[in-house]
C-alpha cells in the first residue's frame, strides 16, 4: 500500500486529486493545478512536502567530516543556523541525489532528501557514514510543509505568533531557526519568499488547518513543479541523475571546488570533465509558438539534434511553454524543438524564468 | 469523481463524445470525465479544416499542465469545421466540455450505432475511475 503523509486524511477530505508519487500518496492538486501556482506568485500556497526523507545527524565533528567527504558542496562554507544546497555523487561524479543540508550548531545536522530515492540514497549513506562513525537516524517522526508567496510570512502572523515571525523574517534566505518545537527554515521550491516547516508529524495536521484557516491556500505537486521549474530549479530523476554530473546539469556552482585538497566523492571524476571541456550545457528554452515543452522532446539547430529537453511544461506566469534542456556546448539563441514531429523555433536562455513574481527573461 | 454524461450524445471508449447534427454532420468533443482527468487545459493543437480521417485515427491533441492527450476521430469523414477559438482559450474545453469546448465538425456517412450510448460510456468512465491508469500518471517534484 501506498505511503500517506500525516496530512493524507486532510487531502481527502479538501477533495485533492491524489496520484502515487515515489511510493506516497500525495495531492496533485485541490481542483485547479494553475489556480495553486498564481496563489503562491500573487499571495500564498501551502504543500504538504512530508514525504521528503529527513535525516539527522546527532555529532558534529564527525559528521561534519563524513559529510566534507560525502557531498560536492562544502559544510565547511556552513554555521550554525545556515543552510547548503548540493548534489551527492558517486564515484563516476553521477547524482545520486540533490539535498540541502542544514547546520544546527551543537545539536548536528539535518539533512533533506527527495522522496523517490530515500532507499537508494540511504544505502549508499550508511556505509560511509558507518566509517566516520557519524551516528544518523531518520525523521519520519516529522511532517514538513511548505508554505511559500510573497504573503506567506505575513499571513503565518497569528498562526506562529508575531515574535516567531519577526525573527523568522530577520533570516535570511537559506537560513533556518529553531524555536517552540517548530524547525523553520527560508527555503523552499518555488522561487518565492516563504518557509518551510518541520512541526511533529502529531501536531501537523492542527498546524495545517490553522495554516489554511490564516487564508493559505492549499497547493499540490503539481503546481510545486510548474513553480520550480519557472524558477529555474532543477528536479531530481528528470533534469539530472546517476549518469549526469553537476557540470551538465546547469549545477556546476554547487561544486566547491575548493580548498584543492578537499576528497569529496566524485571529486577526481569532476577533475577529469573539466579538464576535458565539459560537452553540455544546460540551458532554459522558451517555445515562440503555441505548444507545451515536455521532457525527452529533442532539440535542433542547424539541422541535427543537439540536445534533449529535461523538464518542460506551460508556464502559467509566462502563458507560454518553457523549459530545461542539455545541449551541446556552445549553443547560440536559437533552436527548434520537435513536438510531434513539427519544429518548432525555441529561445535559448539563461534560468530562471521567474523569480519573486517577477519574469526575468526577455 | 462524478461527472456529466448528457443521455443525448455518443461516445467513443477513447472519451470522445458525438453529437449528430441537422445537417449530416457531426460535432466532436472530449467528455467532462476527460477534461477532469487531464486537468487544466493550456494547449489544443486543432486538425486542419478539409483533412479525411479513419475512425480511431488521431486528430487533435489536448494539453493539460502536465500532459498532452491525443484526441481521436469517432468516425470515418472528413473534417468540415474546427472550433479556432480553442487556440487561444484551451480552457472552455474545462469550462464547458459539451458546448463552447467542441473541439471539430466532421462530415460522415458513417453509421452512429457503431459508438457507445451514455450508458455504456458510464460503465467506461466508472471503470477508470476504479483503476485511473489510464492517462499519463505525471512526474512530479519532490
Amino acid at each position: 500500500m501506498a505511503k500517506r503523509t500525516p496530512l493524507y486524511l486532510r487531502h481527502a477530505a479538501l477533495g485533492a486529486k491524489l496520484v502515487d508519487f515515489g511510493g506516497w500518496d500525495m495531492p496533485l492538486h485541490y481542483g485547479s493545478q494553475l489556480d495553486e501556482h498564481h496563489r503562491v506568485r500573487r499571495a500564498a500556497g501551502l504543500f504538504d512536502v512530508s514525504h521528503m526523507t529527513i535525516v539527522d545527524f546527532a555529532e558534529p565533528a564527525p559528521t561534519r567530516a563524513l559529510l566534507r567527504h560525502l557531498l560536492a558542496n562544502d559544510v565547511a562554507r556552513l554555521y550554525p543556523g545556515k543552510a547548503l544546497y548540493t548534489c551527492l555523487l558517486n564515484e563516476a561524479g553521477g547524482i545520486i541525489d540533490d539535498l540541502i543540508v542544514y547546520d544546527r550548531g551543537a545539536i548536528g545536522y539535518r539533512l533533506v532528501l527527495n522522496a523517490a530515492t530515500r532507499d537508494k540514497d540511504l544505502a549508499w549513506i550508511t556505509p560511509i557514514a558507518e566509517r566516520f562513525g557519524a551516528a544518523w537516524r531518520e525523521r519520519d517522526d516529522l511532517a514538513m510543509l511548505a508554505a511559500q508567496g510573497p504573503e506567506a510570512l505575513a499571513r503565518l502572523e497569528p498562526v506562529l505568533g508575531a515574535a516567531m515571525v519577526a525573527a523568522v523574517r530577520a533570516l535570511k534566505p537559506f537560513h533556518a531557526l529553531e524555536a517552540d518545537g517548530l524547525f523553520i527554515a527560508r527555503t523552499g521550491y518555488t522561487g518565492e519568499d516563504g518557509v518551510e516547516i518541520l512541526p511533529p508529524a502529531a501536531t501537523a495536521p492542527e498546524l495545517w488547518d490553522r495554516i489554511l484557516a490564516a487564508g493559505v491556500a492549499p497547493c499540490g505537486l503539481g503546481a510545486r513543479d510548474t513553480l520550480r521549474l519557472e524558477a529555474g530549479m532543477n528536479l531530481y530523476g528528470s533534469d539530472m541523475d546517476e549518469t549526469t554530473t553537476p557540470l551538465v546539469s546547469g549545477l556546476g556552482w554547487t561544486v566547491a571546488w575548493e580548498p584543492a585538497d578537499r576528497d569529496f566523492v566524485g571529486r577526481a571524476a569532476l577533475e577529469r570533465q573539466r579538464a576535458a571541456g565539459v560537452p553540455q550545457t544546460f540551458v532554459g528554452l522558451v517555445l515562440e509558438e503555441r505548444g507545451v515543452l515536455r521532457g525527452h522532446q529533442s532539440v535542433h539547430a542547424d539541422d541535427r539534434e543537439i540536445g534533449q529537453i529535461t523538464s518542460g511544461t506551460f508556464s502559467p506566469t509566462l502563458t507560454r511553454a518553457i523549459a530545461l534542456a542539455r545541449v551541446e556546448a556552445g549553443v547560440g539563441v536559437r533552436c527548434q524543438v520537435d513536438i510531434r514531429g513539427k519544429r518548432l523555433p525555441a529561445r535559448v536562455v539563461k534560468p530562471p524564468f521567474v523569480r519573486h513574481g517577477r519574469v526575468l527573461i526577455e | 469523481m462524478s461527472s456529466i454524461i448528457p443521455a443525448d450524445l455518443y461516445y467513443t471508449e477513447s472519451h470522445e463524445w458525438v453529437r449528430p447534427n441537422d445537417d449530416g454532420t457531426v460535432t466532436v468533443g472530449i467528455t467532462d470525465h476527460a477534461q477532469h482527468l487531464l486537468g487544466d487545459l493550456v494547449f489544443v493543437e486543432i486538425p486542419e479544416v478539409g483533412r479525411a480521417v479513419a475512425a480511431a485515427e488521431s486528430c487533435a491533441v489536448v494539453e493539460s499542465v502536465k500532459a498532452a492527450s491525443d484526441v481521436y476521430s469517432p468516425l470515418d469523414g472528413v473534417i468540415v469545421e474546427v472550433n479556432e477559438a480553442l487556440a487561444d482559450n484551451p480552457e472552455r474545453i474545462n469550462e464547458d466540455p459539451y458546448g463552447q469546448g467542441w473541439i471539430f465538425r466532421l462530415k460522415t456517412a458513417a453509421a452512429l450505432d457503431g459508438l457507445l450510448d451514455a450508458r455504456g460510456y458510464e460503465a467506461v468512465a466508472v471503470a477508470e475511475d476504479e483503476d485511473e491508469t489510464s492517462l499519463a500518471n505525471p512526474k512530479l517534484a519532490g
